[in-house]
């Protein structure tokens, strides 16, 4: 049994749809991501984490593992130098529910390899994310650049 | 989630305290936090109760153990809000610095 790593929370005041649209939508994820997760969403399709600028550049690749509109969804996620290494894949899950009136987001990233880069990068990387997609939802603007 | 409720958590040194051991280890139970602490179980769990309703702490079941994680979020927000403007002015100030300077001396090379 695996525990997870990361567990990281927010609750913003939109409707789940709205949430779940803003995590599959590159026209939207560009916005407060800087980045696209491109992807045809079917469970076992690939995805990709792209990005938003002319060079288009793949940061992260991986799995579709569970699509479950607008409530769970969940992907393996990869250096795409690791993407045949099916060991070294590290899984992400968001979670959306409603409570109280506002819709609380979860996301929780385990599987991760102790002193990686990948355990690196996603400490500091998925506050900044969340609070921006907290920040577009909620005030229509996204914070200034993250990365 | 408002920022009054984040900032009377942190106002407390036990509290800040729980939060650096799920810094240090994350998805400890409160047996597992309570064995670092000179405090009843009781007291332990108000604390976490007070962190989790700020959105600092979050919890996991996994059968019938509770496990609690740092959630780093609300302070990120805070972060967000009154210092990152500042810092970025700070970092342009440094990179005209570095890049008047580092001309400079290919000028004089």
């Amino acid at each position: 049994m695996d525990k997870p790593e990361f567990v990281y929370v927010t609750y913003i005041s939109a409707p789940p749809e709205k949430i779940w649209e803003a995590l599959i939508t590159p026209e939207i994820t560009r916005k407060y991501w800087q980045h696209e997760n491109v992807s045809d969403w079917k469970a076992g399709s690939r995805w990709e984490h792209r990005g938003a600028d002319k060079e288009r550049a793949l940061r992260l690749v991986g799995k579709v593992v569970e699509f479950s509109p607008p409530r769970r969804l969940v992907m393996t996620w990869a250096f795409p130098s690791d993407e045949g290494r099916e060991k070294k894949h590290s899984r992400v899950t968001f979670e959306i529910e409603e409570v109280r009136g506002v819709t609380r987001l979860t996301v929780t990233h385990d599987r991760l390899e102790p002193g990686s880069e990948m355990l690196e990068g996603i400490t500091a990387g998925w506050p900044k994310v969340l609070s921006s997609l907290k920040s577009l939802l909620e005030v229509g603007r996204p914070l200034p650049k993250l990365w | 989630m408002d920022a009054d409720s984040v900032f009377k958590a942190l106002a407390d040194p036990t509290r800040r305290r729980l939060l650096d051991m799920l810094r240090a280890q994350s998805g400890q139970t409160l047996g597992e936090l309570c064995a670092n602490l000179d405090m009843t179980r009781q007291a332990v769990s108000q604390h976490l109760g007070r962190l989790e309703e700020a959105n600092l702490v979050t919890t996991i079941r996994r059968g019938r153990e509770k496990l609690h994680y740092l959630n780093p979020v609300p302070i990120h927000e805070i972060h967000a809000r009154w210092i990152e403007k500042f810092e970025r002015s700070h970092l342009d100030t440094l990179r005209h610095l570095k890049a008047k300077l580092e001309g400079e001396h290919r000028g004089q090379a």
